[in-house]
């Protein structure tokens, strides 16, 4: 059976400042509230965003946007850091740049 | 352009779970404008020219690395060969004042390590090399980030055996003064070395290339062990198909940050050397590759064939992935700084034999390997005849990096901690090939038009 795998976003970043958000770990309350109230509240819009079981992890994907945010990326990344220490999670976030380039020739 | 949620999470799988790292970015710095005939002007040259440019390399290089999530292990500066510019100061004494200026520039500058302390005498060396090759006991047992090479040989001048004579004494001295033979792992001795190597021991900002030049050295052993382990039925073919494609991506990455490094120094974009490079991590190892590939000990026979094999493989996947790849592409085997290698020897599967075998099909050589500190001077430099005559005659980059291991027999570890690993140490060959080796001279050049 060849199920189209979700696609996390149509990558058209005219204008925007775009970051892959990666949540890895196991699935528990909270996690979507966490990390989208931090992204919230610096600044960051939420492009896109899928969820799925994945060789026995649960993985979140986000897409988020920088332009409007006047946050730093180190501190977006410090605060992410917590929240995946606290949950026992594994959280990254990549610019778009890394995904395009490995994935599309 | 749409990137599905699978690809996402195997590219975040590979630095979260699979070691994949840039391991090294190398600002290469041509440093012969700064020759000056006066000698405390000259290091004051030097010295303002390096330390600026590498805080600029780190401050740079850690930006990249928050803004695309690969870890960027080691920031790196390599100079023009040290004993070229020193041709007019061409004193003991001098070297080890510039050695000392380096290190220092190094260490302000936040680089872990500084490449280039050298000199290349494939043919004979100059009074300035010889200089150097006398300094280097003493500067590699006082500095702690300066990093020197030789190139010996290539297959156009062939070896320069006087040159490899006098490497056993000055090995020797160099483990002595340094205590535990940690001086020795920082000297790295070539035939046919590239110019633009972005790995320590061994990388030197050489004479062809610009005034600056970014040169990036990836690795992902991890990434490579993993997908091979996931295919365990496939053919050989297949199997060299699947590293392929694995290297491309890994590749790609690695580019990428190059590229983006040199645009933000404002220098131009050198090689992206995608060579596999193990670290003493957990599962960071390349002959676990080889384990995985099915052969039970690295150093079994069987060995070399799959060396081979995933040697050829990362540099195909690595030339369709970037135009600008490097001659060390492949995959390095130091055994110092591989878990499985090290189990390898300790399990008795891996000898010096064999070692030297895997060196005729892998990137560059004999590295990280420990034999006896009282192993006579002419066995040491046979070693690293030996090791050096495979890369003279078939045309490829060979290298020793070997550490005399001051009071130790076959059998015991020295433990250097961090990068360098545990160092387990060897049996040599009892017989001698004194009578041989300090013939000198030089071993001419191999023909080259009857290759078969």
């Amino acid at each position: 059976m060849n199920e189209p795998l979700p696609n996390i976003s149509q990558l058209d970043s005219q204008g925007k400042e775009l970051s892959f958000v990666t949540v890895i770990g196991r699935d528990q309350k909270g996690i979507v509230a966490r990390v989208t109230s931090l992204i919230f509240k610096h600044g960051l819009n939420i492009e896109d965003i899928a969820q799925k079981v994945m060789q026995g992890h649960f993985v979140m994907i986000m897409l988020v946007d920088f332009k409007d945010s006047k946050s730093d990326l180190e501190d977006v990344k410090a605060d992410l850091g917590r929240v995946a220490t606290e949950m026992n999670l594994q959280i990254q976030i990549q610019h778009e740049d890394l995904f395009k380039k490995i994935n599309r020739v | 352009m749409t990137i599905s949620v699978e690809e996402v999470f195997e590219t975040a799988r590979m630095t979260l779970f699979q070691h994949f790292d840039i391991r090294t970015v190398t600002l290469g710095i041509n440093l012969k404008d700064c020759i000056h005939s006066d000698f405390p002007r000259f290091l004051d040259n030097v010295y303002n020219r390096i330390k600026p440019a590498a805080q600029s390399l780190v401050r740079e290089a850690k930006r990249l690395e928050v803004l695309y999530g690969v870890p960027i292990v080691n920031k790196r500066i390599s100079v023009t060969p040290v004993s070229l510019i020193m041709e007019t100061h061409a004193e003991g004494e001098k070297f080890l004042a510039m050695a000392k200026m380096l290190d220092r520039a190094a260490a302000e500058g936040g680089v872990d390590f500084l490449g280039g302390f050298g000199a290349l005498v494939q043919k004979g060396a100059t009074r300035s090399d010889s200089a150097l090759i006398e300094a280097l006991p003493e500067v590699l047992s006082s500095t702690g980030r300066v990093c020197s090479f030789l190139n010996v040989g290539s297959n156009v001048a062939g070896m320069n055996l006087d040159a490899v004579i006098a490497l056993g004494p000055m090995l020797k001295r160099t483990a002595e003064l340094s205590g535990n033979g940690i001086g020795c792992a920082k000297f790295v001795v070539f035939v046919n070395a590239p110019e633009d190597n972005p790995f320590m021991a061994g990388a030197f900002h050489g004479v062809g290339e610009p005034d600056y030049s970014v040169n990036i050295g990836i690795s992902g052993p991890g990434v490579v062990r993993d997908i091979v382990a996931a295919n365990r039925d496939c053919d050989l073919t297949q199997l060299s198909e699947i590293v392929k494609r694995t290297t491309f991506k890994i590749t790609r990455a690695g580019e990428l940050v190059g590229r983006e490094l040199a645009k933000r120094l404002k220098v131009p974009f050198g090689i992206v050397d995608i060579s596999l490079a193990s670290t003493t991590a957990q599962g960071d190892s390349v002959a676990g590759i080889i384990e995985a590939m099915g052969i039970e000990r690295v150093g079994a026979h069987g060995s070399t064939l799959a060396v081979a094999l995933l040697m050829d493989a990362v540099k195909k996947g690595g030339a369709m992935a970037s135009g600008n790849v490097g001659g060390l592409s492949g995959t390095f085997i130091p055994v110092s700084e591989d878990e499985r290698m090290i189990a390898a020897v300790q399990e008795g599967a891996l000898g010096l034999d064999k070692l030297e075998a895997l060196t005729s099909v892998c990137s560059v050589g004999m590295d990280m390997f420990a034999v006896p500190g009282d192993t006579p001077a002419g066995v040491v430099s046979a070693i690293i005849a030996d090791e050096l005559a495979i890369g003279v005659v078939n045309n490829k980059t060979t290298a020793v990096r070997i550490i005399l291991a001051p009071g130790c027999k076959p059998g015991d570890i020295i433990d250097y901690g961090g990068l360098l690993g545990r160092v387990p140490v060897m049996q040599v060959n009892r017989y001698s090939a004194e009578n041989f080796i300090r013939r000198g001279g030089r071993l001419p050049s191999p023909v080259t038009s009857m290759r078969n």
